[in-house]
């Protein structure tokens, strides 16, 4: 057991400040595992967000050293004996309390998007819609999302540049490429995605990718074939010529 | 959203609470993308000791890749190619501006440079070593207002794709090229030239077969991947190239500066090529 140095952030949107605790640190133990100790031994009514601990429910999404990461999958072990943890709720995002972020916004965005839609003749005898191995494997990927919104939060044109006003997001590009990939689905997503929920302001800095703690392909899989969609439809005169439509 | 007065919570441009050495990834690509652009430019505009044959003018010879194809030829430059290896031939065209050197690499080298310039591996590094939009993941970038992606002036990366045609043929020309470098005078034969031109279009199909927009064409674009096998196993293979995009966009780039490198040097007598010609 040894003595570490932690800064959890302590406020709401308006005010806050980093507030110094020392916590014991046991072997294996992860950041999330010292936030209850902190939470238990010397500040009872320090308010994080967490359920599973096993990096599978997305509820522990916070800010460590700066980075975007899962508090439950980040083991203490990763930094230094005398490095000073700094532990900050998600910045994309408004604070409720201390290290709980409202993230609302993003259901909000979920609610735009156009469900999928079956066409009841692609049923088989048996009246089932059946899928083959090759076409599960693709937007089988989307569906691993744990909505930890961590893409959401270091997006920089959410995060920087507050364009929640054009662009949906990550999270939701994955959602929108797992639709419109998807081979039953019968609707046609591609003008909302490039006019209203913005693919044409993700620059491709893949940081979307790098933080996702589920290892989906982001940018590679979900948003970049959804531009080259955008693409045929809109800024390839020769792709259009032979375009069938949907 | 989000605005506390916290160091490293508030906006602004390299605002972090990063810890870490997060100024070392794009400082080394700022230095990597100028160190090889600033070769390239510079090869280009020598114009010369782009060719290398040992003095014979038959079949055979190494071209630097950063010279082929070659449309027009000036033959009166030392270490130019034989006339019968441009696509039109010489003399170097009359209505070419004066103030640029007669180098047959400015009228291709705009066709890799735009493929490279729009592709979506090049656009990640350049957006964050360059542009600083961000530099780094969760660190404050330049203020733009408002900010507009590649929805404004940067609209024309959409043409990727054409980029990409361009691409295609070119890998037919450097692999030609790799075919002529195991030729001297008409006889076959290998030297440390032929090794060094086999591997660049080797690598820069490598690069050209991950691009993005190819999966896209090949089977990318399929909802229904078991409605076409074939393409579906073209679309498979081609995403393993692409899941090493960068790794071949930056070994490629490498390879074709040391392959006009190599050349350049060999064509000027400062390298004897080992070779089975004798040369």
């Amino acid at each position: 057991m040894a003595k570490r140095n932690f800064k959890l952030y302590r406020g709401d949107n308006d005010k806050g400040e980093l507030v110094p605790y020392q916590a014991d640190v046991d072997e294996g133990m992860v950041v999330l595992d010292v936030i209850h100790r902190i939470q238990a031994d010397s500040a009872n009514d320090l308010a994080v967000r967490w359920n599973c601990k096993a990096g599978k429910c997305g509820s522990c999404s916070v800010e460590i050293n700066g980075k975007p990461k899962l508090a439950c999958m980040t083991r203490m072990n990763e930094y230094g004996a005398d490095e000073t943890i700094t532990v900050t709720p998600l910045k994309t995002f408004p604070v409720m309390k201390d290290l709980v972020p409202d993230v609302s916004w993003n259901f909000e965005q979920n609610k735009r998007i156009k469900p999928l839609q079956l066409d009841p003749k692609d049923k088989d005898a048996k009246g089932n819609y059946k899928m083959k191995q090759e076409d599960v494997d693709r937007v089988q990927e989307y569906r691993k999302c744990i909505e930890c919104f961590l893409c959401q939060n270091v997006c920089h044109v959410l995060r920087d540049h507050d364009r929640t006003d054009a662009f949906v997001g990550p999270r939701f590009m994955i959602r929108l490429a797992g639709l419109e990939l998807h081979p039953l689905d019968k609707a046609d997503r591609i003008p909302q995605i490039k006019n209203e929920y913005g693919s044409g302001y993700c620059n491709i800095t893949r940081c979307c990718t790098d933080v996702c703690p589920e290892h989906i392909q982001i940018t590679d899989n979900g948003i970049i074939p959804l531009k080259e969609r955008v693409v045929d439809r809109y800024y390839d005169p020769i792709a259009r010529l032979f375009r069938k439509k949907k | 959203m989000a605005d506390i007065s916290i160091p490293g919570r508030n906006k602004g441009f390299g605002v972090t609470m990063r810890t870490d050495n997060w100024r070392t990834a794009p400082f080394a690509v700022f230095l990597g993308l100028m160190a090889f652009s600033g070769y390239i430019a510079w090869a280009a505009f020598q114009g010369e000791y782009y060719w290398w044959s040992g003095g014979t003018t038959g079949f055979g010879g190494y071209l630097s890749p950063l010279y082929s194809p070659l449309i027009y030829i000036d033959q009166t430059a030392a270490g130019s190619a034989p006339a019968w290896h441009a696509w039109i031939g010489g003399p170097w065209p009359s209505w070419w501006p004066s103030i640029l050197p007669a180098s047959p690499a400015f009228l291709i080298l705009a066709f890799p440079g735009a493929f490279r310039l729009t592709c979506y591996y090049y656009r990640k590094a350049y957006y964050r070593a360059f542009a600083a939009t961000p530099p780094a993941c969760a660190v404050g970038g330049i203020p733009q207002k408002p900010f507009k992606g590649e929805t404004g002036l940067l609209i024309f990366q959409n043409l990727h794709r054409y980029a990409l045609y361009f691409a295609l043929i070119f890998v037919v020309i450097l692999s030609y090229d790799a075919v002529l470098s195991f030729f001297n005078d008409g006889q076959f034969g290998v030297g440390v030239g032929s090794i060094v031109l086999l591997i660049n279009p080797i690598l820069i199909g490598a690069y050209t077969f991950g691009c993005h927009s190819f999966r896209h064409l090949v089977g990318g674009k399929m909802d229904c991947m078991s409605c076409s096998m074939g393409r579906y196993k073209t679309w498979k293979k081609v995403s393993l190239l692409n899941s090493r995009h960068q790794l071949f966009a930056w070994l490629s780039l490498f390879w074709v500066s040391f392959a006009d490198f190599y050349v350049r040097m060999v064509s000027a007598g400062y390298i004897k090529d080992l070779n089975t010609w004798g040369l």
